[in-house]
């Protein structure tokens, strides 16, 4: 492997600063990776992207290196590369989300996270693997095959933006953009030993995210390192006004909290543990890695202590009435009357466009998106509504009030990120509500709208696989989860002599594949 | 299929109906309700669209202030109370020219609420209640093709005009009007009329009902007479023209009326109205039978009109319409009866134009209601879409006036105007309508009409002055019409007397 794949984000921009590398060779050195360790779902590999634009990134570095030799740089991170889950609109690039249904749709416009990527030059690598409809926890629901795990080929890389993490975990891109509804930026973050940051609820622009759950979904990075993720969370952050829900106040300033949290300390800093998020039925081995980061804290000079949110209990059923409402609503617009795929139903002569919405809808959703559309619809009908909808928004509003408690005793609150460390490819896929748990811990961060992160906290001691530690700050106070974020990297490197990736396995190289849409990978 | 009905007079016997109307208002913003395409009529079809008005995945809707003002500004017209704080809900149901399958709709908290307002009829004023004004998306527009019909059954295919997809709409939706009676058909089409004049001066909508953007729901139902109760309804949709309006209640009274009596029950169901043949037919079954599984857009912030924003906006609100009707009698003189006849005709503010065009209150009454009207009942049309417009009245009027034409003439100056000849001065010219005021040309035919008719003659000349009227029609019919009737008059009675 080219060592230059190796470098932060942030590395990468000082090299190209430096002239020592170019966009263009960097962006090359992606796509030669990805084309050595990617393979398609059924070719072995790590099955990171759907769709890989190599013609276009390296059109854009082209011009990124014009851009450096003119002194016209458009950001810091001008010319490093990024990949994109596939669920954020791309003009010209297929957007499936995961799905059968939308197979070769090619919006016709850019979700607002996208243009500023293009406005701030970075090549986009292509599209990366998710559950379908961002519905899982293990990508296994992606209609396209699932995405492996870099540190062991047979375990699933979380989800639902397990592309995401598996591209920034396998080296094959410095940086990418996930979306996280009940964690899938955060928990894919976790066992693939990766960092992830669900930003606050309206911190970054939802406009061309294609939703799940309106009221939940944020875009985020996914990185390799907490002031990578603060590099690309600014860049991407901020008012837009194509999407109400985004907060008009300017953001904090992340980048400056993480470069100050680096030097690790921690004095006066308070650290909530939530007792409902951890213990009994939690990965003795996950356990394990987070009490340690919790004493390296304590010895930065943090102040922990034990807060408890007692509806915690109820998030999880919570988000699973909420989520599928929307999420029904949201996808009946996959009707085949306007894009996406069309299938006429067998045995029909002169079919309606109800029989062909039905064909074509049975057809073009996978099992796991099916079981919440009806969910959804069953739970919003009348006579039910009050019972499942009405009663989970209360709910939503008790977790709330427990957040915002336990924000006026600390500053932040912690928790491991997911109860395990990544299960085998198909040990959970038959079991919906097992699936389920491992949202467990990230998932009231969403019903509340606060922001949130995943940083590698360490290898479980019985399988020898990557844990997060997750960080969850007040909504706006995104900055004080990399300020906390960016002290325990630097206490755990210190710990590890280096970054918890340099002890992943080698990957095995695979042949190429050509990826779903006709790219080659 | 036809339908058996009962006489409207033997129904009102038997029954008390109750109406509640339900009217969508197309405003005429600039833009759409949650996106920045423009929403002209007519435009070639799928050219006014974006991401968000086509329901792209991912795409986001972001409120059009512009249409919550004239939300407002209707609902505090109709007396209204204006929410502090309200949401959107999605109506979720699966249609093709519905670009999400959900409308972006209001559902138990719309932005209006608790307003009246008072309908006059035959000098009687009915209070119309209203229960609430609420904004929405419109949907696109379906064509089916190959059907003779043009509805979607025996269709081959159907074709999608996405272009009315997401353009504002206000909803305002009446609690049910009883006790009208005899007089229910009037009070509906006085509430449209008076609606429609309301947001004419409120300058929120094109307010044409030909062209949709006003479109009125009839709700009715009969109950026993004297119990006072509510029976089972039927939703007329699309009802659009004030005349159909009236016409939907009578047909729908005599109908129910006639299934009641026989001792049957009405379904509850949509019914489409066919201006045609002034009848309706049965549409779905449907109305509170179907879920539509409403619940707040998540993708919108709640509007919360400011308190300060809203009496701004009471300040700029349009002279009340029924002070307004009082001031323009008083300055038009107009008898008790005639306005009543103007205000039934929907005719009053196309009068006021007229007026302002330079007619006399007399003149513009006169044209509007009776061969306008009758040229607009013909066509099954508005008043204001007759093709005539308030100022060429005028001028009609100023071409009488100066005696180059007379109203018999001025008749085939209408014909010339609805057939865009021109100008009404262009028309006379090209169609030779002017009368003839030469006397020498005039004379001649009087001293024919004279020799014709020796014993009127002789009459006027012992002194019957009101005899001439024979002659002057005699002169008339040899000029073909053409000719200036008072100096006729002139000229007969200087030669006899």
């Amino acid at each position: 492997m080219n060592n230059i794949l190796r470098k932060s984000a942030a590395e990468l921009a000082d090299l190209l600063a430096a002239g020592e590398t170019t966009s263009v060779a960097l962006t090359q050195a992606c796509l030669d990776r990805i084309r050595a360790v990617d393979g398609g779902a059924d070719g072995g590999g790590i099955h990171a992207f759907l769709h890989v634009d190599a013609e276009g990134a390296l059109a854009q570095a082209q011009a990124s290196d014009e851009r450096r030799a003119k002194g016209e740089l458009l950001s810091a991170l001008d010319g490093v590369p990024i990949a994109v889950k596939d669920v954020l609109a791309t003009t010209g690039l297929p957007t499936t989300c995961g799905s059968k249904i939308l197979e070769g749709w090619i919006p016709p416009y850019d979700a607002t996270v996208v243009t500023r990527l293009k406005e701030a030059g970075l090549p986009i690598l292509g599209k990366t693997n998710m559950d379908e409809f961002a519905m899982g926890s293990s990508t296994e629901h992606s209609a396209y095959g699932p995405t492996r795990n870099p540190w062991d080929l047979d375990r699933i890389p979380g989800g639902s933006g397990g592309g995401s993490a598996a591209a920034v975990a396998a080296f094959e891109a410095p940086l990418a953009l996930g979306t996280d509804t009940g964690g899938s930026i955060r928990q894919p973050g976790a066992v693939t030993g990766t960092v992830g940051v669900k930003p606050t609820y309206g911190g970054v622009s939802r406009y061309g995210l294609v939703a799940m759950a309106n009221s939940l979904d944020q875009v985020g990075p996914v990185t390799r390192t907490v002031l990578d993720s603060a590099l690309l969370h600014e860049l991407v952050g901020g008012h837009d006004p194509k999407d109400s829900t985004s907060i008009a106040e300017p953001m904090p300033a992340l980048v400056e909290a993480a470069r100050q949290g680096a030097t690790g300390d921690m004095t006066g800093v308070r650290v909530g543990v939530i007792k409902e998020l951890g213990g009994e039925g939690w990965q003795p081995g996950v356990m394990a890695r987070f009490r340690e980061s919790l004493d390296l804290l304590v010895q930065a000079g943090a102040e922990v202590v034990e807060v408890s949110c007692p509806s915690f209990v109820h998030a999880l059923a919570t988000y699973y009435l909420i989520m599928p409402c929307e999420a029904s609503s949201n996808l009946a617009r996959f009707d085949a009357m306007r894009y996406g795929i069309r299938v006429q139903p067998e045995g029909v002569a002169a079919p309606s466009a109800e029989e062909v919405m039905r064909a074509t809808r049975d057809a073009g959703f996978g099992d796991e998106v099916k079981r919440r559309i009806i969910i959804g619809t069953y739970a919003l009908s009348s006579g039910y509504y009050d019972a499942y909808y009405g009663q989970a928004q209360k709910v939503r509003t008790l977790i709330k009030r427990d957040f915002d408690a336990a924000f006026e005793q600390v500053d932040v609150l912690v928790s491991p990120t997911s109860p395990t460390t990544a299960f085998k490819l198909g040990e959970k896929l038959d079991e919906p509500l097992k699936m389920y748990l491992n949202d467990l811990a990230t998932i009231p961060a969403n019903l509340a709208g606060v922001p949130g992160i995943s940083l590698p906290a360490g290898l479980a001691e019985e399988d020898g696989l990557p844990v997060g530690f997750q960080v969850l700050a007040p909504a706006m106070g995104d900055d004080r989860l990399y300020r906390v974020g960016a002290a325990l990297e630097a206490l755990l490197a210190k710990a590890w002599g280096g970054p918890l990736l340099e002890k992943a396995p080698e990957i095995p190289v695979v042949e190429p594949v050509e990826t779903t849409n006709g790219v080659t990978a | 299929m036809t339908e058996t009905l009962l006489s409207f007079e033997e129904s009102l016997e038997k029954f008390d109906p109750a109406m509640g109307l339900e009217v969508h208002v197309e405003l005429s913003t600039a833009t759409k309700m949650f996106c920045g395409c423009p929403g002209d009529f007519g435009a070639e079809p799928n050219t006014q669209v974006c991401p968000t008005c086509l329901g792209l995945p991912g795409s986001m809707p972001v409120v059009n202030g512009k249409a919550v003002e004239a939300a407002i500004r209707i609902g505090l017209a109709l007396n209204c109370e204006i929410a502090e704080w309200c949401r959107f809900a999605r109506k979720n149901y699966f249609y093709p020219d519905m670009p999400k399958n959900f409308q972006t709709s209001q559902y138990d908290e719309p932005i209006c609420f608790d307003g009246f307002m008072d309908v006059d009829v035959d000098g009687e004023t009915f209070r119309v209640e209203i229960e609430r004004a609420h904004m929405e998306e419109d949907t696109g527009k379906s064509l089916h093709v190959g059907g003779s019909t043009g509805r979607i059954h025996g269709a081959s295919h159907s074709l999608v005009d996405y272009n009315r997809a997401g353009i504002p709409l206000i909803e305002i939706v009446t609690r049910p009007i009883m006790g009208a009676g005899e007089k229910a058909p009037a009070v509906a089409r006085a509430y449209v009329a008076q609606l429609r004049d309301l947001i004419v001066a409120l300058d929120v909508s094109d307010a044409r009902m030909d062209q949709g953007s006003i479109r009125a729901d009839v709700n009715l139902s009969l109950a026993p007479k004297g119990t006072g109760a509510l029976g089972i309804r039927t939703e007329t949709k699309n009802v659009n023209s004030l005349r159909s309006v009236e016409r939907a209640v009578r047909f729908e009274m005599q109908r129910h009326a006639a299934i009641l009596d026989g001792g049957g029950s009405i379904v509850q169901e949509t019914r489409h109205w066919h201006e045609d043949t002034g009848v309706t037919t049965s549409g779905r079954e449907k109305s509170d039978a179907e879920d539509y599984r409403y619940f707040p857009e998540p993708d919108l912030v709640p509007v919360a009109p400011s308190r300060e924003w809203v009496e701004e906006l009471r300040g700029t609100l349009p002279e009340n319409p029924t002070q307004k009707r009082a001031r323009l009698q008083a300055e038009w003189g107009f008898s008790d009866l005639e306005m009543r006849d103007t205000v039934g005709a929907g005719a009053l503010l196309i009068i006021e134009e007229t007026v302002a065009a330079g007619a006399t209150p007399q003149a513009a009454r006169k044209w509007w209601l009776s061969d306008l009207a009758r040229r607009a009942n013909d066509a099954g049309v508005e008043l204001a879409a007759v093709g005539v417009t308030p100022a060429q009245v005028a001028a009609v009027q100023q071409l009488v006036d100066a005696r180059t034409i007379n109203d018999k003439l001025a008749r085939q100056v209408f014909d010339g105007l609805v057939a865009g000849e021109g100008t009404p001065e262009e028309i006379v010219e090209k169609r030779g309508l002017a009368v003839v005021s030469d006397d020498g040309a005039l004379s001649a035919a009087v001293d024919k009409a004279i020799a014709d008719n020796p014993d009127v003659a002789d009459k006027i000349r012992a002194g019957k002055v009101a005899a001439a009227g024979a002659l002057i029609g005699s002169v008339m019919k040899e000029m073909r019409g053409q000719a200036d009737a008072g100096r006729v008059r002139e000229l007969i009675l200087e030669k006899l007397t």
